[in-house]
């Protein structure tokens, strides 16, 4: 068994890395939490060099009680929710789907699959000009052609079409991997029910759905972190206007925008613990996969 | 079996994944389709869908206007410069983790885990700051170090997935043959790890070079990625469709057909072995 040699090498093997993230995270996150203290508007003549003055927890109290705090904290929630709505619903149904015996599987996995693979910035902008311009976007046309009034996507839905294409970029997420976990459903259960008698509402309901517990939690957990911080959807389609500027966006105009670094750095503090919190349940449930 | 789908049965379902799966794919369709069309073809009510004169003229135009090349040779080099050094610093430490477990591997790779969760918008601005102080800003080789910090917990995790399903008692054969620690690495677990190692590769690729916060707001000119090459096409200019599309064609097609081979591991990969 390990021996005391080669559990020294194992801690010089495992040295590099955990030095490199134990500095990736900790030398930021002091200086975020030390600029969240401190009045520090590099516009108005305030530098590192002569000293910042230190302002307690006034950052922290001034991010919550702006008037832009909770329209944020409302457009974060409506997203993220939206989004993980639709992907999760439509996820288990596709999964489903892609499940059954077909012609061409493999060629409708490839394109299901594949927004997922075109970069953020990309799929906004094809989304924006392409489909959502009120006067040349396809949808337009598509109105137009019913007779209907074409509508102005990304100022007057400007909520729900960020919905929209942030769904469509991780619809495909959901769907492998919970295609990936009713694969692993023994349909030897769903015989024997079926023959019981259970109609196919019933198997769904008892059998399916109880299988993909975890796959869906998992789901739930990994796209909430990922959509807490999505940024360039709305950076080349809205610019935050429109009532779409959410938390993570609203941090980056406060940081670079207007330069107020200490209430940027505030807010930042507020979104790390707001992720940590969805955090520790992903990571209960990854542990407890480790251990068998 | 009880369960054998009749051919009804199996044509509807066909028929039903066929559509879905065309609906969602049509964005990508219709951009690859419209960056052959010319400017006042790609706006034309009706759609145009064959019957247009195919054009490679936009993606001459696209070249020029905004050096195409140069943007793609920067995605290159930080997808595969991060990916790269990403790798070398996770295998010794997954090959530790999976085959010398200590007490404290679990709470490391956790730990590990949740530095990927730090929302990167809370450390922009510190960030931003020792970029300036380092000279680091618009240059490839502070991103490649950024891109690879941020998927470095992943890189792990997966290699410590593969890593663990490889015996341990071939290790120890091994061991008893008389290798030592490097032979054992070079010569027993190294072709075992390999078919591990090339999906992480694949899969983290993939993730660097679609990356879109940090390459957005710590490049200029000089180290711009693809992702930065479509932002600037954000502010509209007149008839612009089919240029959009043919750049955007020619940002995600590379990685759209590596993609493609990445399936099995993207669940992997991003479930943190979770669900396999």
């Amino acid at each position: 068994m390990a021996t005391k040699h080669s559990r020294s090498a194992a801690r010089l093997m495992m040295a590099p890395a955990v030095v490199l993230l134990l500095g990736w995270m900790l030398v930021p996150l002091i200086m975020t939490l030390y600029f969240s203290f401190k009045k520090y508007l590099p516009l108005r003549g305030d530098s590192l060099e002569r000293g910042l003055d230190w302002v307690g927890f006034e950052n922290y109290a001034r991010f919550l009680s702006s008037s832009s705090f909770w329209p944020s904290v409302q457009a974060t929630l409506v997203i993220v929710g939206g989004v993980l709505v639709i992907t999760v619903i439509l996820g288990i149904f596709l999964a489903m789907l892609l499940d059954q015996p077909m012609w061409g599987q493999g060629i409708v996995r490839i394109l299901v699959i594949a927004p997922f693979f075109v970069m953020p910035t990309v799929s906004a902008l094809v989304w924006k000009n392409m489909f959502m311009d009120p006067v040349n976007g396809l949808l337009a046309h598509l109105w137009r052609f019913f007779g209907a009034e074409p509508i102005v996507w990304l100022s007057d839905a400007s909520v729900q079409s960020i919905i929209l294409i942030v769904s469509w970029q991780w619809l495909p997420f959901a769907t492998l991997i919970l295609l990936t976990a009713i694969q692993s459903l023994d349909s030897e259960q769903l015989e024997a029910a079926e023959m019981d008698g259970a109609n196919p509402v019933a198997r769904f309901m008892y059998i399916i759905l109880p299988h993909l517990g975890r796959a869906i939690t998992i789901v739930i957990l990994i796209q909430t972190i990922f959509l807490l911080s999505i940024f360039a959807e709305i950076f080349v389609t809205t610019g935050g206007s429109f009532g779409t500027r959410t938390l993570t966006y609203l941090i980056f105009q406060r940081v670079i925008d207007s330069q107020n670094i200490g209430l940027g750095s505030a807010g930042g503090v507020y979104a790390i613990i707001l992720a940590n919190i969805v955090a520790i349940f992903l990571m209960r449930i990854v542990g407890k996969n480790l251990d068998r | 079996m009880a369960r054998a789908a009749t051919t009804r049965r199996k044509v509807i379902t066909t028929a039903a994944a066929w559509a879905i799966g065309l609906l969602i794919f049509f964005p990508i369709y219709w951009t690859i389709l419209t960056s052959f069309k010319t400017e006042a073809q790609a706006i034309n009510d009706p759609p145009l869908f064959f019957n247009f004169d195919w054009t490679l003229e936009n993606y001459a135009v696209v070249q020029e206007r905004s050096d195409y090349m140069r943007f793609l040779w920067n995605s290159v080099i930080l997808a595969g410069g991060s990916t790269l050094i990403g790798i070398l610093v996770a295998i010794p430490a997954a090959w530790s983790m999976a085959f010398v477990p200590s007490k404290r591997t679990k709470d490391i790779l956790l730990w590990m885990l949740s530095t990927k969760m730090l929302p990167a918008v809370g450390v922009l601005y510190p960030i931003s700051l020792l970029f300036v102080q380092f000279n680091l800003l618009d240059t490839r080789g502070g991103l490649i170090v950024v891109l690879m910090l941020i998927n470095l917990p992943i890189i792990v995790w997966m290699l410590y997935t593969y890593f663990k399903e490889i015996p341990v008692d071939i290790l120890e054969a091994a061991r008893m043959d008389g290798a030592s620690l490097r032979e054992e690495i070079l010569y027993v677990l190294t072709p075992m790890a390999i078919p591990g190692i090339a999906s992480t590769i694949l899969l983290n690729f993939i993730l660097a070079w679609n990356e879109a916060f940090w390459t957005l707001n710590l490049t200029a000119a000089n180290a711009g990625p693809l992702t930065a090459f479509i932002a600037s096409y954000s502010s509209p200019e007149g008839l612009f469709f089919a240029k959009l599309s043919a750049a955007s064609t020619m940002a995600i097609a590379p990685i759209l057909i590596l993609g493609w081979f990445s399936q099995k591991q993207l669940v992997r990969g991003l479930t943190f072995g979770a669900v396999k």
